[in-house]
Formats: C-alpha cells, structure tokens, sequence
C-alpha cells in the first residue's frame, strides 16, 4: 500500500488551545510539552463507525422519554454535517446532551439548586441523512451559574459529539444560542481566539425548521476535516 | 470550496448524560481470533491527581491489522463481532480498565508495517480539545523501527508502551508534568 491522503489540519486559531488560563480547570489538564505532529496513515483515516442497528429512532426526539412533557420552551435543532470541501457528511453519529430548562443537568456531580425535570433527561442521538442533514426535538436548556471565577454563568449550550467518516476527524463541541447575553462572557466559548470561528458556534433562529403553536427553529451547521486532495509524502 | 473545521468545546463534568448509552469495555467477542489482553491505567493531571470526571476512546485493528472500515482494502480478514472501538469512561479515581484482542500490524508510510498499536482519544473537564495518543505492546520487535515512535526523541517514547502487570498491561496517561504522555496533533 502506497501513502494515503490524510485529513486537513486546522487552520490556525480557529481551534482551542489545550491551555486557556481564564478556564480554570484546562490549567492542571492541559499538557506543556508541544503535540508531535501525526501524518495521517491507514489508522487514523479508518474509525469507528456506529451504524443503523445501533441507533434509535425515536432517540432525536427529547421531549418524549418520559411519560409526561418536559417543562419549558420547546425547540428543533437541526442542520448539516459537511467537511471543509462543503460534502455532506452522511449516516454519521450525532449525540447531544444538555441541562434542562431550569439550567440542572440530570447528573450526581451537578448541585445546582435549580430544580430537576422528571419528563427531562437531556441526551439524545442520531444519524445524519444521505444529506448530512441532522434534526433534534428538545428543549431550550437554561443558562447556570459555575465555580470558575466570581459570578460564573455558562450561556445556554447543548453538548454535541461527532464521529464523521475517520478517527482524525472525531469533533465534540457546544451550541449556543443567537442573542444570548452571557456568550461574550463565557471563558470555554472565547477559548477559540479567531473570532469568527467561534461565533460559528452559535446557532441561529431560523422560520423554516420552527413548527407552528409548538417549537422554536434553531439551525446549527457542523463542519469536519476535509480530506486532502493528495497523499502526503513521506520525508 | 474550502471551510474550517467547527471549533472544539470541552466535554464538560457531565457527559456521561450524552454518552454513556455507547460505552463499551470489552471488545472482544466469542469466536474472535487473537491474544485477549486487559489494559488498565490511570488519567493523571498536572499534580498527579487522578481525573474521575474524564473519559477515552479506543480505536484498532483486529488481529490480523484489519480495520472494521471501508477505507481499509487490504486483502485480510475481518473478524464479525470484533469492531475496534471502545468508549471507557473514569471510575471515581481516575482508574480505566478495558480488555481487548492485541491488533495486529497496519501499514504505514510506504507500506511499512507498524508496530501494533491502539489509538486513544482523551477526553474530560478542563480538556478544551481531545489529546490523541498511542497504546504500544512491550516486547514487541516493530516497536524498534515503528515509524510514529520514531518521531519522538528516545526519552518519551517509553510513555506509549505499556508495561506487564499481573496477567495485564497497565498504560497510565499523565497529562502533564516530568512523565507526561507524548500526544499528538492528528
């Protein structure tokens, strides 16, 4: 087997660095000696692949897992997964989770004193269509307060995660909300320093996916590695 | 036409919510071929305090250095019920354990083979991005030529071959410090 063409790098900026200060906790847990560089090979251009058989259809739909409905106001996160060359993305995993209208996530660790949902979970999973199109049915997640520094809140997010076609392309990230006040506020949203790669992050109102008298539109595109055009060559 | 890649955001404390649904620890299966190996470990921060809240992936060959993917055409047999990946989240002490099948050799640049190895995502509160890492075999002769532990000086290429405990291999990832685990930019 010859060399193999790898995925794309980020740009630079337009990722995190592991290390950003004014998010407290990336301090102790972020490395100090610089990444090696990894050309791609048959390894990181193969990846776990999550196929029909293990996913649920009904588990796109967040407001019916319980026996009764969820408090508060109710959305439709939908969008497109495609790589940096503008392709779709298709059948790929999309899992999500997040807090409940109130801002408390169903979790031990979370002692929030906002109160728990019991028609609330708040994860959910599906695949992308021939498309790349994606949709979920949930609520809009409250904002809370946090540790991080005096007076913390976190802005209204909802946690995604993405396998895409390999493993170099595997993508875990947070959607926000247009308009929300504490976004320029939030140390994890601005540890991404190129400023339109990270207002990339927040979802915007949108009248085609809002269905009438029950749920809000909201349209968040998610974009992958792009495949390099040609093999790199070795040196 | 050329876009870039949506930003990373942490996992956060509480993604056991989202992921648990696709944890898995044993990736073997009845009727799958190969040398079944336990791998634990702890993920260790900057103060060498164990992670509880933090979570890896795993991806491999099986054993025959066959990936479970379309993109992988050669000519060796796949292994129904062996898929290569694995999710392990912490226990309350920073502790992983999973059990496997030692993959076999891939191919590398030119062909080459590659020393066995198991790919690694880390990731948990605080980690903005994943840290990709490698999981190597001891003992094993293509260590010596592999050409992704010839891109690390000598000194730090011991943080990605696991050592012999008991019946096992224990392989620790230290995030930071004096014995921190080579990672990767992928």
């Amino acid at each position: 087997m010859s060399n193999i063409a790898g995925y794309r790098r980020p740009m630079a900026g337009t990722q995190p660095n592991h290390l950003h200060p004014p998010y407290a906790s990336s301090v102790a847990r972020s490395p100090r000696q610089p990444l090696v560089y990894l050309p791609h090979t048959l390894s990181e251009v193969t990846g776990p692949i999550v196929g029909p058989e293990r996913v649920d259809v009904k588990a796109f739909d967040l407001t019916k897992q319980h026996k009764g409905e969820p408090l508060g106001e109710r959305i439709v996160v939908s969008g497109r997964v495609i790589d940096e060359n503008g392709r779709p993305v298709p059948h790929t995993l999309v899992e999500i989770w997040q807090a409940n209208s109130a801002g408390r996530y169903l979790h031990k660790v979370d002692q929030h004193n906002a109160p728990l949902d019991p028609n609330f979970t708040g994860c959910g999973h599906t695949l992308t269509d021939s498309e790349g199109r994606y949709r979920f049915v949930s609520i809009r997640p409250g904002e809370y307060p946090w540790k991080n520094h005096y007076n913390a809140w976190r802005p209204a997010h909802i946690h995604f995660s993405l396998f895409g076609p390999a493993f170099a392309t595997r993508l875990v990230t947070q959607m926000y909300f247009q308009g929300d006040p504490l976004i320029p506020y939030d140390p994890i949203f601005n540890c991404t320093s190129d400023e339109k790669a990270r207002n990339r992050l927040i979802s915007q109102f949108d009248w085609e996916s809002t269905i009438p008298e029950q749920a809000l539109g909201y349209k968040f595109d998610i974009i992958l590695n792009g495949r390099d055009s040609t093999p790199w060559e070795n040196k | 036409m050329s876009l870039v890649k949506t930003t990373s955001q942490t996992v956060g404390p509480y993604f056991a919510i989202g992921l648990t649904w696709l944890n898995k620890s044993d990736l073997t299966a009845p009727g799958v071929s190969g040398k079944k190996v336990t791998i634990e470990g702890r993920l260790l921060d900057a103060d060498g305090k164990p992670i509880p809240d933090g979570l890896i992936e795993v991806w491999q060959a099986n054993s025959h250095g066959k990936y479970a993917h379309p993109e992988d055409k050669q000519d060796k047999p796949l292994e129904k019920g062996f898929q290569g990946f694995g999710r392990i989240p912490m226990d309350g002490n920073g502790c992983f354990r999973f059990t496997t099948i030692q993959p076999g050799p891939v191919p590398g640049p030119d062909g080459k083979p590659q020393a066995p190895h198991i790919l690694v995502s880390v990731f948990a509160r605080g980690m903005l991005d994943r840290l990709v890492t490698r999981i190597y075999f001891p003992d094993e002769p293509l260590n010596n030529s592999d050409f992704v532990l010839n891109l690390i000086e000598p000194a730090r290429r011991g943080t990605l071959i696991a050592r012999k405990k008991g019946e096992g291999l224990e392989w620790n990832i230290v995030v930071q410090g004096p014995e921190e685990t080579v990672f990767f930019n992928c």
